[in-house]
């Protein structure tokens, strides 16, 4: 760990503000939810500029400089517009849905180090929260699925609930094996344990991570709850208007908030030469984001049973192999170098992706319905 | 054994992807990026010359579609035709361009615009003056390969049309 002088670390403990803790709680609230949302209409432009790049458009080039002000002028459209409810809709849960959708999204950005000690609340148990926050959305989700009265609405709402479901557990498991190596569940202490990046570490565990999380918050190749040739929207069929804006900026800020939590957890967050420290954490944010856009250019939509094979069949066994083998390395060499394991991993992680793409098959069991 | 079943796929999808960010964007900014037709296009509306027309009707009785209306009166000092009404009703226009081939004085072309677009149906029906050729309404090379050979080259996709700045 790179020594940090201590006058530079006073000024972020929370001990040390002014009113103890509740400037340090009001300024990073704030900063939070600017950040995010500074971030989110970066991330719709990158991402349409940069799929339009790949699929040899531009992309959004009229308002504004490059088109940099189109976000915003979309925001302003959908503000704009009519709120319609559905006459059958459940009132209350469906208003409240796109709120409980949003709010854990925010939840996950209060525990991610923006710097050294830099964020609103260090918890040991960082990425135990992170884990149990971010499942909340599903239940805003589900909410929206259930209130609109329409079976579309529903039945994405339920491939939403079943994926995070399945996800769950190799992403939790690939989050294990980077706590062994680490040895803390706190975001920070995580970030200040990584001299290696633990992409080299764990690779496989990145991986698992990777596809998990994208499942996770449905991007494509797994946007399977709002696939548009099959239910017209999924779960946001019936919203219009401001409450539609949520769940589209929800859709985004879990994006970032997911690249936000891959790039601490395995790109060494704030950490790196010359550039300041939050600086490297929205580069590699927006790099690990951009990794999604690349996987979305690619991938065609898997279908249900690939996507519940892909979590049960696949991730899950190797999770499970790659946690056992992380355990033994940590237990049994505790002083050997890290090097020595980055190149076991990585050719641990390669022969296990070829076996586990070779046993794996889907459309066994067979169910009548 | 093939690796592209063992992830290899994705790799190869991926570095096919991140190629295309360095190509050329294949699309026109339209309203500032134009490109240019053929030249062989057979084009859209008519443009007539009033100083070749002798008013001889040789189009109206070669169009099809009859849209052709032509009104015509003696110059007994010229001693000639003299066209009072040249009216093209382009809503029953099918662009077949007989009655350019039908012309004996070559007074008629096909117009080689293609933003003709009209916001009433009765300003479709164009008479007169509002046939003649004008910068907006250049003729066409069809039936007429020396104008044809004066035309622009036709611009392709695959040629290079930078993105334009704002």
């Amino acid at each position: 760990m790179e020594p940090i002088s201590a006058g530079a670390l006073d000024i972020i403990q929370p001990t040390y503000w002014p009113g103890n803790y509740w400037w340090h709680w009001l300024f990073y609230t704030v900063v939070v939810i600017v950040f995010m949302l500074v971030m989110v209409i970066g991330a719709i432009y990158f991402e349409r500029r940069a799929m339009g790049k790949m699929q040899t458009r531009l992309g959004p080039n009229r308002t504004g400089p490059f088109g940099l002000l189109q976000p915003i002028a979309d925001a302003v459209k959908v503000l704009l517009k009519e709120n319609i409810v559905p006459g059958v809709a459940d009132k209350i849960v469906h208003f409240l849905a796109p709120v409980i959708a949003f709010t854990p999204v925010l939840l996950i950005f209060t525990v991610i180090p923006f710097q050294n000690g830099a964020m609103l609340a260090d918890l040991n148990i960082g990425i135990l929260f992170i884990v149990a926050v971010s499942s909340i959305a599903t239940v805003g989700v589900f909410m929206a699925g259930w209130g609109s009265g329409n079976k579309y609405s529903l039945l994405g709402a339920m491939r939403n609930v079943a994926a995070v479901v399945s996800y769950e557990i190799p992403m939790v498991l690939a989050i294990l094996g980077v706590v062994m190596v680490t040895g803390s569940l706190s975001m920070n202490d995580i970030v200040n344990a990584q001299n290696i990046p633990n992409i080299l570490v764990q690779p496989l565990g990145f991986l698992l991570f990777f596809t998990a999380a994208c499942a996770e918050i449905n991007r494509s190749p797994f946007d399977l709850m709002e696939a548009d040739s099959e239910l017209t929207a999924g779960f946001h069929t019936e919203y219009s208007g401001m409450r539609f804006a949520m769940f589209y900026l929800v859709e985004y800020a879990e994006a970032i908030a997911m690249s936000a939590v891959i790039s601490t957890l395995f790109l060494s967050g704030w950490r790196g030469p010359w550039l300041p420290p939050w600086l490297w954490l929205i580069i590699k944010t927006f790099f690990v984001f951009f990794l999604m856009i690349w996987v979305r250019t690619i991938m065609p939509r898997v279908r249900i049973d690939q996507l519940m094979g892909l979590a049960w069949k696949f991730l899950f066994p190797l999770a499970v192999i790659n946690l056992f083998a992380t355990a033994i390395e940590v237990l049994a060499w505790p002083d050997a170098s890290q090097w020595i394991f980055v190149g076991v991993n990585i050719v641990l992680a390669g022969a296990l992706v070829f076996l586990g793409s070779r046993l794996f098959k889907t459309g066994l069991g067979r169910v009548e319905v | 054994m093939k690796f592209e079943n063992f992830g290899l796929g994705i790799v190869k999808g991926l570095s096919v992807a991140i190629q295309y960010v360095w190509r050329h964007a294949l699309v026109t900014q339209y309203p500032e990026q134009r490109l240019n037709i053929s030249r062989r296009s057979r084009g859209n509306e008519l443009v007539w010359s009033r100083e070749r027309c002798t008013g001889c009707a040789t189009c109206a009785k070669a169009c099809p579609q009859g849209v052709i209306e032509i009104v015509t009166a003696t110059d007994m000092t010229e001693n000639k035709y003299k066209v009072e009404t040249y009216r093209v009703d382009t809503g029953y226009c099918i662009q077949c361009g007989l009655c350019v081939e039908a012309c004996p004085y070559d007074a008629l072309f096909m117009g080689y615009s293609y933003e003709r677009a009209k916001y009433r149906r009765a300003e479709l029906v164009q008479t007169n003056d509002e046939l003649l050729e004008s910068p907006q309404r250049p003729v066409s090379g069809y039936f007429h390969p020396d104008i044809a050979k004066k035309l622009p080259k036709q611009t392709l996709l695959i040629e290079k049309i930078v993105e334009k700045r704002k």
